[in-house]
């Protein structure tokens, strides 16, 4: 067991998978020889060679273009996206053809390729690079959208990401970076799909991803010194969702309150609402509650940003509301 | 480079003919309404795609446009898949779930019909990139419209596909109309393909791409040199297309006098001329149209007596696993 923080555990995440399947290979704009701007992928040029760690222009088109056509002819590669608000650059690549390519071929072509993508706010960037995009992936059929939220899960679910035989799209969250965590020894692989229970107690679910997940369980910390017991659940990916977990869980609080990054509308909350609400609504006690970014493009004053990104002050608020 | 030797030239003749009545037996069949949606003929076009396709190897890897009926069918599609594809059919190569604008052979060599222009230069690129690393002399070759020299895709591609040295060609189809409007409106150059190939530090090439000789020569040479590892080219073929953009589009935007230049130059009939001269005996041509069309009479047949795509598939191949569950 050792402590790692969020932005080495992708590179250990990467070199883990490299190092056992040499069709792994990574491309991106300041991947190899910088390492990353954000230090991700820190020293893997230096023990993967640069046929497999490759630095790119800038042409995200290209970056998502290219793993695509090595994914049909036999590579497993990794493209990075400095920032996800670059995806509105290469979005047809992404959604009309990544996504849609086995389906429109009837099976005939496989694309096992991972777009690794910088997400979410918080570090005072603006509009143009603090977006959380993960709704966006989740609303196009024939992605799946991983979001991590701790360095082990970082690792793991890179690993399932990697090793899945369908285009991943893995948002890494800037403001978890620098945090530390604990990384087991040895070879970690996760299965997409599956949530993870961080906090049990009986009162009310609540559901949250990627950077929201300490904030939720900071959040629950507090609920309880108000007598509200609050489960925390961090989904880790939304497609594929475990409602498996969710469903368990609600069956045993009768509430839910979802905390998105996401703007207020059509973010993945509302997904969440709308399947509990469909399939649960006679287990419920009350109205599911989201607590999300206003809809509004991301300001980057630290006053202003902080209000609209979703706080553990926030989280309680709603949460004691509702359970009033 | 070497002259097409009489089996060759044969080839290139019966596989233009087949390209041009089975297009032609579409149109027929969207005038009729069996064939629904659109469709991108690309008659008069032939030359092009006969001519690469008998200069590739067969593990060589063609990306071409919605315009790419020719290309997938002379990479060696069945016939009959392809036309149950246009019709929809369960016989359809993709099961009809691609549909005219997405044909697409993997068994072939036919990695697909993209319908956004520019999308598969960068495709091709990373096919030419994973054939690069895994050594296996593979080259990928990528056909497009001149329309497409406009677009951003077409200028990433060709500058990482140049910077990396891939066994890429880049073939652009120059029919002289970016959909309804002429290239050299919107364009500042002469010759939109050949005339940014400098900027990528490639020469600027171009062919005569209703001589199917011609493409097959350029064909030839910059296959060998993409597969000797010399990297990318990209190819300017000057070519017309018979009709409109797409369905019923008359294409009447276009002087009379060019056309009637073009049609002049048919590919098809130019090559049967030439054939004639060779000593090849007008027999053995009306033969080889005799079967195209037999074999075309039969991919239609097939088809439309092929049932509907079950109701069951519709649910299918979103993913790997061969479902579209999404969650547990």
């Amino acid at each position: 067991m050792a402590e790692l923080t969020y932005r080495d555990a992708v590179a250990r995440g990467i070199a883990q998978e490299m190092e056992r399947d040499p069709s792994v290979v990574l491309i991106g704009e300041d991947v190899a020889k910088a390492g990353g701007v954000f230090k991700t992928t820190a020293g893997l040029l230096e023990r993967f060679g640069p046929e497999r760690v490759r630095d790119t222009p800038i042409s995200e088109e290209a970056i998502t273009g290219m793993i695509m056509g090595a994914a049909m002819n036999g590579l497993r590669p990794i493209g990075e996206l400095m920032f996800s608000d670059f995806l509105a650059t290469c979005w047809d690549i992404v959604a009309n053809q990544i996504a849609k390519t086995r389906y429109m071929t009837d099976g005939q072509v496989s694309l096992p390729l991972v777009i690794r993508t910088a997400n979410g706010g918080g570090a005072r960037f603006g509009g143009q690079h603090s977006q959380s995009l993960e709704n966006w992936a989740m609303a196009v059929p024939g992605l799946k959208v991983v979001a991590p939220s701790t360095p082990a899960d970082v690792v793991g679910l890179l690993a399932g990401a990697i090793r899945d035989p369908d285009p991943v799209v893995f948002f890494e969250h800037k403001a978890l970076f620098a945090g530390k965590g604990e990384v087991p020894d040895g070879e970690i692989v996760d299965a997409l799909g599956t949530a993870r229970v961080l906090r049990e107690a009986p009162d009310i679910t609540i559901v949250a991803l990627a950077a929201m997940v300490p904030k939720a369980l900071e959040a629950a910390a507090e609920l309880a010194e108000h007598g509200i017991g609050a489960e925390v659940i961090d989904l880790r990916s939304l497609v594929p969702l475990d409602t498996a977990t969710l469903f368990a869980s609600v069956s045993k609080t009768s509430r839910l309150a979802t905390v998105e990054e996401n703007p207020r509308l059509a973010g993945w909350g509302a997904e969440i609402a709308s399947i509990v609400t469909e399939e649960m609504f006679w287990d419920l006690d009350g109205p599911i509650v989201r607590v999300t970014t206003p809809h509004i493009p991301l300001p980057a004053a630290d006053e202003l940003e902080d209000l609209a990104i979703p706080s553990v002050e926030r989280i309680v608020d709603t949460v004691r509301r509702t359970m009033a | 480079m070497q002259q097409p030797s009489p089996e060759t030239r044969l080839r290139l003749y019966a596989d233009m003919v087949r390209a041009r009545y089975f297009e032609k037996r579409a149109y027929d069949l969207f005038l009729q309404g069996l064939l629904k949606g659109t469709t991108h003929l690309g008659l008069g076009q032939e030359a092009v795609a006969a001519g690469f396709a008998a200069a590739m190897r067969s593990d060589d890897m063609t990306f071409c446009t919605y315009r790419g009926h020719n290309h997938t069918l002379l990479r060696g599609a069945p016939m009959d898949a392809l036309m149950g594809e246009l019709l929809g059919r369960e016989n359809g190569i993709c099961g009809g779930k691609g549909g005219s604008m997405h044909l697409t052979d993997v068994a072939k060599g036919a990695m697909g019909s993209y319908a956004i222009v520019g999308a598969h230069l960068p495709v091709a690129a990373g096919a030419a990139w994973a054939a690069q690393v895994r050594d296996t002399g593979q080259v990928s070759v990528c056909f497009f419209g001149d329309g497409t020299t406009n677009i951003g895709a077409f200028h990433e591609a060709v500058n990482m596909a140049a910077v990396w040295s891939l066994p890429v060609v880049f073939v652009c189809e120059n029919n002289l109309y970016m959909e309804y409007t002429p290239i050299d409106e919107v364009t500042p150059v002469e010759h939109p393909a050949a005339d940014r190939a400098p900027a990528y530090g490639l020469d600027g090439i171009i062919v005569d791409g209703n001589d199917v000789d011609a493409v097959y020569e350029v064909a030839q040479r910059v296959l060998s040199r993409a597969r000797d590892g010399a990297g990318p080219s990209l190819v300017e073929a000057k070519t017309y297309r018979h009709g409109g953009h797409s369905r019923a589009d008359p294409g009447k935007y276009r002087p009379d006098e060019e056309v009637a230049e073009w049609m002049a130059r048919d590919p098809i009939v130019l090559y049967r001329t030439r054939l004639e001269e060779f000593g090849i005996q007008p027999d053995e041509l009306d033969r080889i149209e005799t079967a195209a069309t037999a074999e075309v009479d039969e991919a239609t047949e097939v088809s439309k007596s092929a049932p509907a795509p079950g109701p069951d598939t519709l649910m299918t191949n979103v993913w790997a696993d061969g479902g579209s569950a999404w969650r547990n």
